[in-house]
């Protein structure tokens, strides 16, 4: 094994050398270690963001699988590799996207040009630099700053405006309509969330997510983690979530039974492919801070003591794994509620998120702040 | 020049570009969305001077929720530019008015010796664990919550009073109430009524 990594590492840091040196020629000897500081935060970013669009494509191949099953069907499974049966169906996404990536982008004549590239692009940048922030294991992180919490409600916060710009620059009636309704629900469950959010904030005492996941660890396993303290919100920021990400049962942005396609039928070909990327990207970071704020993070939900009675200390670890193991629960049970869920009126969706959410989330503020000054708050000393 | 200098420069000019296309834009839709670039913009500036706390609000405040309601209200209407600039030269003098005097306390405090402002020095580096977010809360809960809590009271009267607004009765606005719908029965919309059988008429 080290016969094999001692030569790949030399020759990594031969080339580090090298961009090193050429980067001193360029920039200058005053400059050059912020350069090379800024270079090495952009391969980190790419490193987090590749494996996050190769996750995006199978995650829509998940989806159409897991609802093929559950409606009793078998989902695709001829797109393989090489010909290769038992393969079938796995390069569905591959052959998918560069089906999107050949058709032309139809832009409508009536348009405004600009706004109507630029909004897939602000639709998608919320989704992916949010993931700066996100711990993936304990000492994995891009930027552990010290208000995380704030600044993924910040960033998400802006996602709106992709959607609410390809509405307005479609010059569709349909379109704008798909926009202002995705961008009211979206304005309205952001409260919840950051109500819920703020719940876990106080739970944690700090706003950095690493020191969150820290502040859920313990004896006891799973039994340790907010999901308990604060289920209610949990519930909360799950359904919120699932609005947030406009998918079923709170998609009537897209409502195609009313409005076509809502804020994207214009689109087309790549443009439209972004807009989708964007969603389904929005889904995996939705369930990765569900996980990180409610489910512990990258903690095992094994306690030591059970998992060596059992002969299996291994388990008790806590690594990047068990993330991706509560990530992918989370973001299956999103397809599963697709798969089972009606669509909602809109006026129902605006009656849950402002008059059952919003007391709800309040009520548990309040609450929450007087448990933890109790004995009964058990979660930590 | 610093690295740090070169990402100053960079940021200003693209925030004095947005400033500057914020009153240029033709586009209501296009100047609105300058100054979000603005906003954010600033942002980045702020965190310079390590204000994270400061930053990370401005956006999400700004940017999350200001700025979408006014680009909300800003794509539905539906404006007239003939009939706007009619109106130019009557609001000139206001304008320039506060122009003038805005110019005037830039000037104050940018311009050497007399504002005082001359020597203000780059905020030290600051300790790894120094927490931006703590200090900010522990200022704002202790030596300042008496400001701190009659502003918060303020924004909550104006809360209330643009909810009162709302709240004006229609007479002509129609809405489902589920709770009748699902309750009526089939004697509150249909009568069954009988009726002789109808003989054809004979030619």
């Amino acid at each position: 094994m080290n016969t094999l990594v001692q030569p790949l590492m030399n020759f990594g840091n031969w080339l580090w050398g090298l961009l090193a040196a050429v980067v001193v020629w360029i920039f200058g000897q005053e400059l050059a270690p912020s350069v090379m500081h800024a270079i090495k935060i952009l391969l980190l970013i790419v490193c987090i963001v590749a494996p996050l669009m190769g996750a995006v494509a199978y995650l829509t191949l998940w989806e159409r699988k897991l609802i093929g099953w559950m409606q009793i069907r078998i989902g695709p499974n001829r797109v393989t590799f090489f010909g290769l049966r038992w393969l079938g169906g796995l390069a569905q996404p591959v052959a998918d996207g560069l089906k999107l990536m050949v058709k032309e982008v139809v832009i409508p004549a009536g348009a405004n040009k600009t706004l109507f590239v630029l909004a897939p692009v602000m639709a998608i940048m919320p989704a992916l630099a949010a993931w700066a922030v996100i711990p993936f294991s304990p000492s994995l992180v891009l930027a552990d700053i010290d208000a995380g919490l704030l600044y993924v409600m910040a960033i998400t916060s802006v996602g709106v405006y992709g959607i609410i710009i390809a509405g307005w620059a479609s010059n569709s009636k349909y379109a704008f309509l798909g926009a202002m309704r995705s961008a009211a629900q979206m304005v309205s469950y952001e409260l919840a969330m950051g109500f819920a959010l703020v719940c876990v904030l106080m739970a944690a005492q700090s706003l950095n997510l690493g020191e969150i996941v820290r502040m859920q660890q313990g004896n006891w396993g799973f039994l340790n983690w907010f999901w308990i303290p604060l289920f209610p919100m949990f519930l909360v920021y799950l359904i919120a979530g699932v609005a947030e990400t406009n998918r079923a049962p709170f998609d009537v942005a897209e409502g195609e039974s009313e409005i076509v396609a809502g804020f994207h039928v214009e689109y087309s070909g790549m443009a439209f492919a972004v807009f989708f990327l964007a969603e389904y990207a929005n889904m995996i970071l939705v369930s990765t801070l569900c996980s990180v704020m409610f489910l512990g993070g990258w903690l095992s939900p094994i306690p030591l003591a059970i998992a060596s009675a059992i002969g299996l200390p291994w388990l008790a670890a806590d690594s990047f794994g068990w993330l991706l193991v509560k990530l992918f629960v989370v973001v299956s049970s999103f397809l599963w509620f697709r798969a089972t869920f009606p669509r909602y009126r809109y006026d129902q969706i605006m009656r849950l998120g402002w008059k059952v959410f919003l007391p709800l989330t309040i009520f548990w503020i309040v609450l929450l702040g007087a448990w933890m000054q109790t004995p009964l708050w058990v979660w930590w000393q | 020049m610093t690295f740090n200098g070169i990402i100053f420069y960079l940021f200003s000019a693209i925030l004095l570009f947005a400033g500057l296309r914020v009153i240029t834009a033709r586009n209501p839709v296009h100047a609105a969305l300058f100054l979000v670039l603005a906003f954010f913009t600033s942002a980045a500036i702020w965190m310079q001077l390590q204000a994270e706390f400061l930053a990370i609000v401005l956006v999400l405040v700004y940017v999350g929720a200001v700025m979408v309601l006014f680009l909300f209200v800003v794509m539905m209407l539906d404006i007239n530019l003939a009939r706007l600039r009619e109106n130019f030269w009557s609001y000139l003098p206001v304008g320039a008015f506060v122009a003038i005097v805005l110019v005037a306390e830039m000037v104050l405090v940018l311009a050497g010796k007399y504002g005082g402002f001359a020597g203000v020095p780059a905020p030290p580096p600051l300790p790894p664990g120094y927490s931006n977010t703590k200090e900010l809360g522990r200022l704002v809960y202790t030596e300042y919550v008496y400001a701190f809590e009659i502003a918060a009271v303020i924004l909550l009267v104006a809360i209330v009073a643009a909810i009162a607004i709302t709240l004006r009765r229609r007479k002509e606005t129609k809405y489902q109430d589920p709770a009748r719908q699902v309750s009526v029965r089939r004697e509150d919309r249909m009568r069954l009524v009988k009726m002789r059988p109808e003989k054809k008429e004979q030619r």
